[in-house]
């Protein structure tokens, strides 16, 4: 601390603390100056290794590494300091100048340090630097080690940036930047055709996503002149019902995108093509959350439009079965994972739907989920790096002996999405559950509905955590041979893999429980989502939970008969309609190859015919015109002074004919 | 009978003029008495130093005139007000540039100019003193004398002077066109050319003064003014006179229909003389143009609009469209600035107050942009091939198109810089050249004059295409590549050899006949002296800055742009 406030007063002294803007009041610590430091380190760490190429192979990933650390310590600092401040006055606003200058419209260069964009802070660092500890060793043979973690680290710096920007364009800067990195990511194996595939559908679809977040900014920009928080957000209850359901709507639309929400979920399963580290961070425990940090923090706007709200409801509901659902049908590890965090943020986003009393419940799902998802997805992948790569579930089995520390952090990691108390999961779900079945504006059926939606959705959960659980690692082996024809001889991750592994599933024990001690979180959020009163439920909260333990537990014993005891079929069965439906996503890409694919390849086939036929043709035309009149120029220009001479002489008399001729 | 009283004449005012002026009969002297071996130095030295310091001179007189409006001094003879500062200083500062591009030997050792510009072409005599390393250092006098024309010609406040200061600046050109070192003939042809057609242009004008003297029993600017003023119906004399002068002026900057010298004599002229005329006669001439046309003629100014609109319009369509089908470097540039000279025009038939700040501003980028250019056409040259008396050594400049192919390969820095110049040209943003357009057709459009900023910007949309078209067949074309594409349909091979252009042979022909002529040389690029690096550096740097923050030279023009009636 004493260092950072050192550093602090190293700073020009227009970056000095006298230039905090007094958001809610004047800050004299220069502590909070580490904001924007934090999205410069791993920032210039990712620029060096990019920069120095080759030359920095050796050791570029250490750097990468004491980036995305320091960022921690910056950020834990940060977090130290505003914990020390009243609870009233922890919205800190550092401004740094006018970044966009342009007449009536301004933005500053302004970062937000309040309890959510902390929380963020230290979720995207904490795990972040783990997961950096591990792709240490996971990435040790791949050639570009040193550009992984480049990008890691511009992935780390935008995320930092899009939760700790002060108005939406910079949240936007950001937003594109982790939707850069993660494209680069997913892609990061290209020279294989379906991986760089994959990579552009996640583009294509966060683009779609873009514009609602841009149309959202075009409205604000329209009504308040501004995009900063304060302005929007403290604008947002004075705005007509219609142009709140309008932003908010757009602001869904991209939190969709982002989020791997309905109905733009689909590249989120073909986003596993990355290496496994990055599906762990990026496309588990943050990026893919940014969608409900959006929504979370634009939360005045919601509260300001009913509809857009209960929108927001609907498709966060949707998603959670939709994921549930395809989750219990998928034999790729990762991809079951990948439907598994579809769903979880479909809870979130149901949460953060039900206003005011779910914005916290929201964002604390997201931790713990961050926690234990990123937990399980590093444990995949020290499965498949102790299998050959190998990702079918139906080739696992058994391997719980051979790597226990996989299968005790895993199982830890499990225990804690099923809900099981006191595993985190327990914690942040059940409240979740809890609160989707309090009514709404006084209109039950809502409650009924969405209660009912998030109660079944853990059961699904339960069931299929538990299939992949117990495909993996108990039951019989049914392992394939390498690939170059030998025996699987499965072993432990080396420590650098298994220490991260370790250190997050101590929090999806212990961090649940450690954070709802006496609401602590809830109350550390007040802040940013407002005190609410806790309404009651349409039933008692111990009939609720009771409830969900018992779907919890019915989805795991099903697992556990067909999955454990019984044989697991190396290939895969017929099954049933809805399994065939839910291996190809519920037919999500056929519907979005025939409703948008389709259409669009056949508008731009005519609009090319078009371009051909009509425009090319009116401008070659033009240009052939225009050629046979410079060559008549260049036919005047004979090189003959005569003629050159009569030419003048000619335009002359014209000229002077001319005037005369109009002036009578 | 009165006694002839001398006139005060305040010679610092006269300073810019009087400093180039001095430096040339200076030069005079220096090729008689300083000997020949130190005689090039001491000339580049005299050459670079004159106009700098006319630059300081004008900067030196900049506040005095931005807080009185200016004077007119020597009977009013001369008028030294803001835009002749202006004007004078874009001159100077161009010469300056150009003067730098004409000083460089490149790392051939050897100038722009024939060895002995006496001696008959492919003589024995002119081999001989090519080996004995002649080098005419007179023209650098020659040119000093040109630029005192200049910096008067846009002062002068009569006609009489404006007939002087225009021969004074014209007869040391049509010396410097036909000193060609490569390609004799063309260039003695061009200057011929030149001279009989400037004579001409000449006499028109000299015409023109004439009447209007008769109409008005004045030379001075202000009383004929004066006089228009009281015109009633038609007035022959005062119109046809107008138009005559006009003519003269218009032949100068190379407008339609009085630009049929502009691509003969741009292509046969040494390299470093055509981009100073491009860029400093153009500067001078519609400095003075453009004080006739709102000093003396505004009362006429529905008078004579159809004439200016016309010429303005065929100028810009003719510059254009004729630029389109040309395959030869120089004479696109060629055209090119006649279809500039017709941007300006829209500025200057505009009568608006504008337009003044714009048409200054036009003419400092355009002249930024073309001495870059031609001092970069000057650095590009032909090698021969192996055959011949001198394998490998180098020509003259590469200027057929098809010779710059792959440029942009195997010299990246130049060919951007080129393109940049061409970018400029083409008036694409964030260069000079769109600040200047911009400027100049929303001056139109303020004064009425839309539908010439409509021609305007519809030929600056087809002009992009020549300008795109070099930058496409520098870095994308192969060696050899000719610039024929689909759309231009056959592009022939400009006939470097002779400026007659003979019609277009179609297709295949037209491209055998290009790689035949390319294969006999290869195209390099000769290093410079230095001299005109900076030069190329300097044009680059306006050509980018002007395009970037022109708001500190916009201010500083309009706070002047003030002609004294």
């Amino acid at each position: 601390m004493h260092t950072l406030t050192t550093l602090a007063a190293t700073l020009p002294a227009h970056l000095r603390a006298d230039t905090i803007a007094p958001a809610t009041e004047t800050v004299q610590a220069g502590v909070f100056l580490v904001g924007p430091l934090l999205i410069g380190l791993p920032l210039l760490s990712a620029a060096v290794l990019l920069l120095l190429g080759r030359r920095a192979d050796r050791w570029g990933h250490w750097l990468g590494v004491l980036a995305s650390a320091g960022a921690f310590v910056a950020g834990a600092a940060a977090f130290l300091a505003l914990l020390g401040r009243p609870a009233d006055a922890r919205v800190v606003v550092v401004d740094l100048g006018t970044w966009l200058d342009a007449g009536q419209f301004q933005v500053d260069a302004a970062f937000r340090l309040d309890p959510l964009s902390l929380t963020f802070v230290l979720l995207v660092t904490f795990v972040g630097t783990l997961i950096h500890v591990y792709s240490v060793a996971y990435m040790e043979h791949d050639d570009s080690r040193r550009r992984f973690f480049a990008y890691l680290n511009l992935f780390v710096a935008a995320m930092l940036l899009l939760v700790l920007g002060d108005s939406y364009l910079l949240l936007f800067v950001g937003w594109e930047g982790v939707g850069l990195a993660s494209y680069l990511l997913i892609g990061f194996w290209n020279h294989r055709t379906p991986y760089a595939v994959a990579a552009k559908k996640a583009f294509v679809a966060n683009r779609v996503g873009d514009i609602g977040l841009i149309v959202a900014m075009g409205i604000m920009v329209a009504q308040f002149g501004a995009l900063d928080f304060d302005t929007v957000l403290g604008g947002a209850s004075e705005l007509s019902e219609g142009t709140a359901t309008a932003m908010g709507l757009m602001l869904l639309l991209a939190a969709c995108g982002k989020s791997a929400q309905f109905p733009l979920q689909s590249w989120l399963g073909d986003a596993m093509a990355g290496p496994t580290p990055v599906s762990a961070l990026i496309h588990a425990a943050t990026m893919v959350t940014a969608g409900v940090y959006l929504i979370v923090r634009s939360g005045a706007v919601f509260d300001a439009a009913p509809t857009a709200q209960l929108v927001v409801v609907i498709v966060g509901a949707i998603t959670l079965l939709f994921g549930a659902i395809v989750g219990c049908a998928k034999d790729d590890i990762k991809k079951a994972l990948a439907a598994s965090t579809m769903s979880q943020i479909g809870y979130m986003v149901l949460a953060a739907g039900l206003g005011p009393v779910g914005y916290a419940f929201a964002i604390f799902h997201l931790v713990t989920h961050g926690f234990f998802k990123a937990g399980m997805f590093l444990g995949a992948g020290s499965v498949m790096h102790a299998m050959d790569d190998q990702v079918d579930m139906r080739r696992f089995g058994g391997l719980a002996r051979y790597m226990v520390v996989t299968w005790l952090t895993f199982g830890a990691g499990w225990l804690a999405i099923l809900g099981i108390p006191p595993f985190s999961g327990f914690f942040s779900k059940d409240k979740i559950i809890e609160a989707a079945f309090v009514p709404v504006d006084g209109q039950p059926w809502r409650a009924w509905v969405f209660g009912t939606v998030a109660l079944l959705g853990a059961g699904i959960t339960a069931f299929y955590m538990s299939r992949l659980f117990f495909m993996t690692f108990e039951g019989q082996r049914r392992w394939s041979e390498r690939s170059d024809g030998s025996a699987q001889h499965p072993h432990e991750a080396p420590r650098l893999m298994t220490w991260p592994m370790i250190i997050l599933a101590v929090g999806s024990v212990g961090l649940g429980g450690f954070l709802a001690l006496g609401g602590r979180f809830v109350t550390w959020l007040e802040p940013v989502t407002g005190h609410v009163e806790h309404e009651e439920p349409v039933l008692p909260a111990w009939v609720l939970i009771a409830l969900t333990l018992a779907v919890v537990v019915l989805g795991l014993v099903l697992a556990w008969r067909r999955y454990a005891v019984s044989q697991v079929p190396v290939v895969p069965p017929l099954g049933t309609a809805l399994t065939r439906a839910a291996r190809v996503d519920l037919y999500q890409d056929s519907v979005n190859d025939a409703l948008l694919v389709e259409p669009g390849q056949h508008l731009t086939r005519s609009l090319v015919f078009a371009d051909r036929a009509v425009v090319d043709g009116t401008v070659t035309g033009v240009g052939r015109a225009t050629v046979g009149l410079g060559d008549l120029a260049r036919r005047v220009q004979t090189g003959y002074v005569r003629s050159y001479a009569a030419t003048t002489v000619i335009g002359l008399v014209v000229l002077v004919v001319a005037v005369l001729v109009t002036q009578s | 009978m009165n006694a002839f009283t001398a006139p005060e004449i305040p010679w610092s005012l006269l300073s810019p003029a009087l400093i180039v002026l001095l430096a040339a009969v200076v030069g005079v002297l220096v090729e008689a008495f300083v000997p020949a071996r130190v005689r090039r130095p001491v000339q580049v030295a005299l050459g670079l130093a004159a106009p700098a310091a006319a630059l300081i001179a004008v900067a030196a007189l900049w506040s005095g005139v931005a807080s009185d409006g200016g004077t007119a001094v020597v009977g009013g003879s001369i008028i030294v007000d803001g835009p002749t500062l202006v004007l004078q200083g874009t001159i100077a500062l161009l010469a300056l540039l150009s003067i730098l591009v004409v000083a460089d030997r490149t790392d051939t050792g050897e100038d722009a100019f024939a060895p002995s510009a006496a001696a008959v072409p492919s003589s024995d005599y002119e081999e001989l003193a090519r080996r004995r390393g002649l080098q005419q250092t007179e023209i650098y006098p020659l040119l000093l004398f040109a630029v005192g024309g200049m910096l008067i010609f846009p002062a002068a406040g009569d006609l009489l002077t404006l007939f002087v200061a225009l021969e004074v600046l014209s007869l040391p050109l049509y010396l410097l066109t036909g000193m060609a070192r490569r390609r004799r003939l063309l260039s003695q042809e061009a200057a011929m050319k030149y001279f009989l057609l400037g004579a001409f242009a000449s006499a028109i004008m000299l015409f023109g003064i004439a009447l209007l003297y008769g109409y008005s029993g004045s030379l001075r600017y202000s009383e004929i003014a004066e006089q228009a003023l009281q015109v009633t119906g038609v007035d022959g004399l005062l119109l046809v006179g107008a138009v005559l002068v006009l003519t003269g002026l218009l032949f100068k900057v190379g407008a339609v229909p009085f630009h049929t010298w502009t691509p003969d004599v741009y292509q046969g002229a040494p390299t470093p003389i055509t981009g100073f005329m491009a860029a400093c006669t153009k500067v001078a001439a519609f400095g003075a143009l453009l004080r006739l046309v709102y000093v003396v003629l505004p009362d006429l100014e529905w008078d004579l609009s159809i004439v200016l609109w016309t010429v303005a319009i065929a100028t810009m369509v003719v510059g254009t469209v004729a630029a389109l089908v040309q395959t030869d470097v120089k004479r696109i540039l060629a055209y090119s600035s006649i279809a500039h000279a017709g941007f300006i025009l829209t500025g200057i038939v505009a009568l608006d107050e504008s337009a003044i700040p714009a048409v200054l501003f036009y003419l400092l980028a355009y002249g930024a942009a073309t001495i870059g250019a031609f001092g970069i056409v000057w650095l590009v040259r032909e090698r021969s091939a192996g055959s011949g008396d001198e394998p490998g050594a180098v020509l003259g400049e590469a200027t057929r198109l098809s010779q710059w192919a792959g440029l942009g390969r195997t010299n990246p820095l130049l060919a951007v810089t080129f393109a940049l110049f061409l970018l400029s040209f083409a008036g694409i943003p964030l260069t000079a050249g769109f600040i200047g357009k911009f400027a100049v057709f929303s001056a139109a459009v303020e004064g009425g004059a839309w539908p010439l900023a409509v021609v305007g910007v519809l030929s600056s949309a087809a002009a992009a295409f020549f300008y795109v078209r070099i930058i496409v067949l520098m870095f994308f074309g192969g060696a050899g590549d000719g610039g024929a594409d689909e759309v231009t349909g056959g592009t022939s091979p400009s006939v470097t050899d002779e400026p007659v252009e003979a019609p277009t042979p179609v297709g295949s022909t037209a491209t055998a006949t290009l790689v035949e002529k390319a294969t006999a040389t290869t195209t390099t690029v000769v290093g410079s002296e230095g001299f005109a690096v900076v030069a190329i550096a300097v044009c680059a740097v306006l050509t980018v800055v002007l395009g970037i923050v022109p708001s500190p030279v916009l201010d500083l023009i309009g706070d002047v742009a003030q002609l004294l009636p």
